[in-house]
């Protein structure tokens, strides 16, 4: 037994670096893998607090182009206004109207070079946020609520190699996954469109209805380029983002108030 | 508190905020980083205990992973780097030895003594980071270019520092 001290002790700097070593391993593992509300992130109040900071000094020089964004979204929502006047449009919207409601956020952090990018934004619980809601902008698809602390929340970004997202290629119909592969920030794949699809470049990804955390027919982005190997079951498939998230300044968060009830009934029907 | 310690925790202080206020936006063609706070644990003195470098490279690296949300990850490259720098210290121990208190720094040492020192330590750290980051070596060349890039990166703003506090000194 006091050999076996003095063993531990004679190696204590080894045996105290393998423990931290494991110990950080575990977290990175844990932490890349499950949402939750832990503190330990960018979402805790002090780490906000001093990006928030930072962040206001450079929100000037987005200013014009957030400036040009909004007048866009609201020239398309003035479209649509008048549309639904004049009796064109069907009640299909009104119906996705009270399946979703959405929550308006600053982006506070933002990165696109890492391999897992995460995106920081001003709403936490207190405006009824939760891991696993869908987050979106006025271009396009942003990515999924993460973890949630009272104030801000950190939203995984669709330019993180862990995150997927059920697509349906518009023209035809058929559903893939969209996942980045950690390289370029303009563009992600989509995987499993399989071989009789005939997918052109130019057409359109969007979200499917196939989960029950995005709506149906957010814009993923458009085919930019399409490659079949001879032997392959699947498309590679090129797609350029709709949204350039360089440029990420204000998003949505997509409460979806059905969530509970498919989520339910779905583990129901498994068991 | 003593008097050397008040002045690790004002430079743990700073290092930090300089990461992730400043350097953390500061990305050179979509793959350089800059990773500075390794400087903190290089330029600690060099009769640092090894568990006090190892609780001090976790604590830098912990605070860093909460600003980059990627908790473990900055930790444990940097507490490698903590293990392995007296060790490496000792490898590489000029003629005459070290003189006592003094830092293993640029001014002491001269240039070839410290890019000796910093470089494989600063490559390794970045090394396990980034692969660590990619989850294996699926794509190897990329995320090597990374390496090479931010270690190109976080060197040269690591000797600038080292020159300019030289120049005050003088």
């Amino acid at each position: 037994m006091l050999r076996l001290i003095n063993f531990l002790y004679n190696y204590r700097a080894f045996f105290t670096f393998l423990s931290l070593e494991i110990f950080c391993a575990w977290l990175w593992v844990e932490n890349s893998q499950y949402q939750n509300t832990q503190f330990f992130n960018s979402s805790n109040r002090i780490a906000a607090g001093i990006m928030g900071a930072a962040q206001r000094t450079r929100e000037y020089l987005s200013l014009r182009d957030v400036n040009r964004e909004l007048s866009i979204e609201n020239a398309q929502l003035r479209t649509l206004v008048e549309r639904l006047n004049s009796g064109e449009m069907p009640v299909l919207i009104a119906d996705s109207l009270t399946r979703f409601d959405f929550i308006g956020a600053k982006v506070i952090n933002n990165s696109v070079a890492q391999f897992k990018n995460h995106i920081t934004i001003n709403r936490g619980t207190d405006e009824g946020l939760q891991p696993g809601m869908a987050v979106i902008s006025t271009s396009g698809v942003v990515g999924k609520v993460k973890s949630v602390s009272e104030h801000f929340a950190v939203v995984t970004s669709l330019l993180n190699t862990d995150e997927q997202v059920s697509s349906v290629l518009k023209r035809t119909g058929s559903f893939g996954t969209s996942q980045w592969d950690g390289i370029d920030p303009l563009f992600v794949k989509l995987h499993y469109i399989p071989r009789h699809v005939r997918p052109e470049v130019g057409d359109s990804v969007v979200t499917s209805g196939y989960n029950a955390v995005f709506p149906e027919g957010i814009l993923i982005g458009v085919i930019s380029k399409v490659d079949l190997k001879e032997e392959a079951q699947f498309f590679d498939i090129q797609l350029a983002l709709a949204q350039d998230f360089r440029r990420l300044s204000y998003v949505k968060v997509v409460r979806s108030m059905l969530k509970n009830e498919i989520d339910s009934l779905e583990s129901h029907a498994q068991r | 508190m003593n008097r050397s310690g008040i002045f690790v925790f004002v430079y743990f202080v700073l290092y930090m905020l300089a990461q992730v206020m400043l350097l953390k936006q500061l990305i050179l063609f979509n793959t350089a980083f800059c990773f500075v706070y390794v400087a903190f644990i290089l330029m600690l003195p060099i009769e640092t205990n090894p568990l006090v470098l190892m609780l001090a490279g976790f604590l830098m690296g912990f605070s860093i992973d909460v600003f980059y949300d990627s908790l473990g990850l900055h930790a444990m490259s940097l507490i490698l780097v903590s293990y392995l720098r007296n060790y490496w210290l000792t490898t590489i121990t000029p003629q005459g030895g070290y003189d006592a208190g003094q830092g293993p720094t640029l001014a002491v040492n001269g240039l070839q003594w410290f890019m000796v020192y910093a470089l494989p330590l600063v490559f390794l750290h970045h090394f396990i980071l980034f692969f660590a980051e990619a989850g294996g070596f699926g794509i190897f060349w990329y995320t090597m270019l990374k390496v090479i890039a931010s270690l190109t990166f976080t060197m040269t703003v690591i000797l600038l520092l080292q020159y300019f506090s030289f120049e005050r000194r003088r």
